[in-house]
């Protein structure tokens, strides 16, 4: 198994290089200035070219591609042209705060989704199941900026429940140590920063994780419904064991590989940015941050954030491979 | 069942939070909340109304550094950290004192004397003085300065290209000395890429000095957390009364929506950029107040006319060895005068400011703000006539009409807030005369470059204004030197060597009355030749919450917060 980890780490290597080649060519490709958008309408032409000079803009373009790898090597992903920080130091102060919602986003999904398809499944063809994968529909189908907004009025106008957008109440003394609010908040024994995290992180996670949640609704139920049809269930009934423990311990472990691939595919694409949510609940989180960038055509951040998600996206798929082993016994890896 | 109980439970607790915070949200005005650093909190000198404001603004700023940026958010922040020589009078253009104290001119108007004002202190405890003054300013135009190489110093090339160099004449009196006499100089000198940042500041963080500001300004800068908020606090060492307000702080809410709704729970107590479709529900709420004005700016639609020149000595002038030449989107119906005017005469810019600006803004005659100095109010606009916009296409020997491409911006800018309604509007008054128009679409770096590389037919652009002086208007878009081709600013290449003369003549004087004679001609030839469709003037607007006092909108769109109180 030990073997079997570094063999996929070391794929990391290829993976990384392909996405870092493919996000250089195509951010390159496409049309647009990086000096014009950060010099603005009104610089003059030798600002432009000074500024072209500066981020080495006017080298050809594998040579650019070279200087960029071997800073990256020696762990420096450069500077934004924008905002003249470390790249590194942009994706750090964003990434924990995308994690942080992402997860919270999985929670819900994954509670939510798998109960609703395990539902669904045990009672086939019901109102039940109907009802609950035409919801399912309906929060997959749902604009997700319109959702959010939606919740903001409900719960955040309309009730005054929750808050209306952003990580935590400005008025709360807050040290960020990792990132993470929540956990932030644990360490430093900060109640009022720990509740106000987390009701910040209310509607977000129910806005982000409708749609994850669809998917998984119905994987768990066709994954489900496959294992029902399986010889050994017909057995375990036979045995006279309760339907519900056939259902809970027999049938759900037995249908959650495809149920695990899922989830970890989508936790993936949540990492790399959930830009509408973060957009309408203004979360300062790394999906923004990398279309802002996209559109001022500030490389080295579009080039650096590609193969941050690419790595994240490698390494959570790699975990989901090994919990597999845990969920079924059967599987090995050389 | 153990199940069921353990989700119930957990379900019954995260609920509780929901209930927990209560209305904690909206920060109590009288309470002081202690900073991020756990200092006891300081008592202010005198009895200040104190309180936190809190303002939604559409982005986060870029940096910090009042010379290096060009975006309207960084300059926000900056606005109340950092102050220049002179200053504006609350509400409008005018020039007046700040950290110099008085100043002259020499006889022949290229030399400025400043005395500076004594014992102000920079935020971080060091003096101000004119060592600060010339450093503010070397670092910008000596690319042998020592910090030259941290920033881009954007409008530098752009503005004050005249400034030839600062010099310290002693701790407390400098000199600015111009190469060429620059009517709209002291307008310039109170822009934010003029404000005075402390030395001592730049050399303790070097190249991290964008990320710590330090001023003289009414507020100190605290903390920064990237995307989410930007919080500032009285500077209680203020060479005025310090400010009443506590704090400050900049939310960052990119969605407008979402940052009305901030407002109306009260999680943020002032907010731009509101939705003009909000407008009607933000006047019914009797807890905000909407803020509009006319703001510094134009939104038009410029016509290729045909002709540029190459400024092969890069010097920003049309020299007379440098020959005309066709600019790429050159198209033959548009060199016409008499087309030109018909397109004119055929669009409806009261409809399209009533229907698609949703009241934002007023229709425009000239290419320049109404209360600028030197508009021409005599002139007649063209009006809707598209009875009339046909007789001159016929007259100009296009009885059918014929078919155009016109560029619409990708994005919303501050002079128009819908670019492709407005194409479509302009589509279909154009469509009714018998000219067809295409549209053209691209990403918005890619669109100036190709404007100014004078690709287009027909194109949708504007301009907010710098510094309030008219030729940062006239002269940059519409003088016959800002047609260079790969580097325009004059969209319509409107050449006529007459018109800028009239601009350049205007720049060159500093008496008040000539300068508007020179203004009022330009604009006659401009509106006669007819280069370009003057849309509109978009208004700026605020919104804030009623208990919020003594905001004063800027036609600049600069944001200043140290009048305000908190009631």
């Amino acid at each position: 198994m030990k073997w079997y980890i570094i063999k996929r780490l070391l794929q990391l290597i290829p993976v990384l290089l392909g996405a870092s080649i493919l996000a250089f060519s195509l951010i390159h490709l496409a049309p647009g200035d990086p000096a014009r958008t950060m010099a603005g309408e009104h610089a003059s032409v030798q600002t432009l070219e000074k500024i072209r000079e500066k981020y080495g803009l006017d080298k050809p373009l594998p040579v650019q591609y070279g200087i960029w790898l071997g800073g990256v090597l020696k762990g420096d992903m450069g500077k934004s042209i924008v905002s003249n920080e470390s790249v590194t130091r942009e994706i750090m102060d964003r990434f924990p705060n995308t994690v942080e919602l992402a997860f919270c986003a999985m929670i819900i999904a994954v509670a939510v989704g798998i109960i609703a398809g395990i539902i669904s499944a045990s009672k086939q063809y019901s109102p039940l199941d109907y009802t609950t994968m035409g919801v399912a529909l309906f929060g997959v189908s749902m604009p997700v900026f319109w959702l959010g907004i939606m919740l903001l009025m409900i719960f955040g106008v309309i009730l005054r429940w929750l808050p209306i957008g952003g990580r935590m109440s400005i008025s709360i003394p807050f040290e960020r140590v990792t990132g993470f609010y929540i956990f932030d908040s644990i360490i430093k024994l900060n109640g009022k920063a720990l509740v106000s995290s987390i009701r910040h992180l209310i509607l977000p996670s129910i806005a982000l994780g409708t749609i994850p949640m669809a998917t998984i609704a119905r994987v768990t139920r066709s994954s489900m419904l496959e294992v029902l049809r399986q010889d050994f269930i017909r057995t375990e009934r036979a045995k006279g064991l309760s339907e519900r423990l056939v259902i809970y311990r027999h049938a759900v472990r037995n249908s959650m590989i495809p149920v695990v691939t899922v989830i970890g595919l989508n936790f993936g694409l949540l990492l790399a940015g959930a830009l509408l949510t973060e957009t309408v609940f203004s979360w300062p989180g790394i999906g923004r941050y990398v279309i802002n960038a996209v559109g001022m055509r500030d490389y080295p951040v579009v080039q650096g954030c590609v193969m941050f998600f690419a790595f994240i996206f490698v390494l959570v798929n790699l975990i989901a491979d090994i919990l597999y082993i845990y969920i079924d016994p059967r599987i090995k890896y050389d | 069942m153990k199940k069921a109980l353990i989700l119930i439970l957990l379900s019954l607790v995260v609920l509780s939070f929901s209930f927990a915070g209560g209305k904690q949200e909206a920060p109590k005005e009288q309470e002081k909340a202690p900073v991020k650093e756990e200092k006891p909190a300081e008592e202010p000198k005198k009895a200040a109304a104190g309180g936190t404001l809190v303002f939604g603004s559409s982005g986060d700023a870029v940096r910090l550094d009042p010379a290096d940026v060009t975006d309207g958010e960084s300059i926000q922040r900056m606005d109340n950290i950092f102050e220049g020589l002179v200053e504006y009078e609350p509400g409008s253009t005018e020039v007046k004192p700040a950290l110099a104290t008085s100043w002259e001119f020499s006889d022949d108007g290229k030399e400025i004397t400043f005395n500076l004002r004594k014992g102000v202190k920079f935020h971080d405890g060091t003096d101000f003085n004119a060592d600060a003054v010339v450093f503010s300013f070397a670092r910008q135009y000596d690319t042998n300065h020592p910090y030259h190489g941290y920033g881009e110093w954007a409008y530098w090339g752009y503005m004050f290209s005249d400034i030839k160099e600062v010099v310290k004449i002693d701790d407390y009196k400098v000199k600015i000395i111009l190469s060429n006499v620059n009517a709209s100089i002291m307008t310039s000198l109170a822009m934010f890429t003029c404000n005075i940042v402390s030395p001592a500041n730049a050399e303790k963080y070097g190249e991290d000095a964008f990320k710590n500001p330090s001023g003289t300004g009414p507020f100190k800068f605290v903390e920064w957390v990237k995307d989410d908020h930007i919080t500032l606090e009285r500077n209680e060492n203020y060479w005025r009364a310090p400010a009443k307000l506590d704090r400050v702080i900049f939310k960052v809410i990119p969605d407008a929506s979402a940052r009305l709704l901030s407002l109306e729970v009260g999680e943020v107590q002032g907010i731009e950029y509101p939705n003009p479709a909000d407008f009607d529900r933000i006047r019914k709420n009797k807890d905000l107040v909407l803020m509009s004005e006319p703001g510094m700016n134009i939104g038009y639609m410029a016509m290729n006319t045909g002709y540029g020149y190459v400024d092969a000595n890069k010097n920003g002038i049309w020299d007379p060895e440098e020959k005309l030449e066709k600019t790429p989107g050159y198209f033959e119906p548009l060199t016409k005068k008499k087309v030109r005017q018909a397109i004119n005469y055929a669009i409806d810019k009261a409809s399209i400011t009533k229907n698609i600006y949703l009241e934002t803004a007023s229709p425009a005659v000239n290419g320049m703000p109404p209360f600028m100095l030197g508009y021409n109010d005599q002139i007649k606009d063209y009006g809707y006539n598209p009875e009339k916009a046909k007789q001159l296409l016929a007259e100009a020997g296009y009885p059918n009409g014929f078919e155009v491409t016109l560029h619409v911006m990708p994005v919303s800018r501050p002079y128009m807030f819908d670019p492709p309604k407005i194409g479509e509007a302009i589509q279909s008054y154009l469509a009714a005369v018998g000219i067809k128009v295409n549209f053209y679409q691209i990403d918005w770096g890619t669109y100036l470059q190709e404007t100014e590389a004078g690709k287009h037919q027909m194109c949708l652009l504007g301009w907010t204004g710098d510094n309030g002086d008219p030729d940062n208007f006239l002269n940059v878009l519409y003088g016959a030197n800002a047609g260079n081709i790969g580097a325009a600013g004059n969209y319509a290449f409107y050449m006529d060597k007459r018109n800028q003369e009239l601009l350049s003549m205007a720049l060159q004087t500093y008496d008040v009355d000539d300068r508007a004679k020179y203004y009022k001609e330009a604009q006659e030839r401009i509106h006669e030749d007819a280069g370009w469709v003057y849309l509109a003037h978009a208004r700026q607007s605020l919104v804030f919450r009623n208990n919020v006092k003594g905001y004063i909108l800027h036609p600049t769109s600069r944001k200043f917060f140290y009048p305000v109180t908190l009631e």
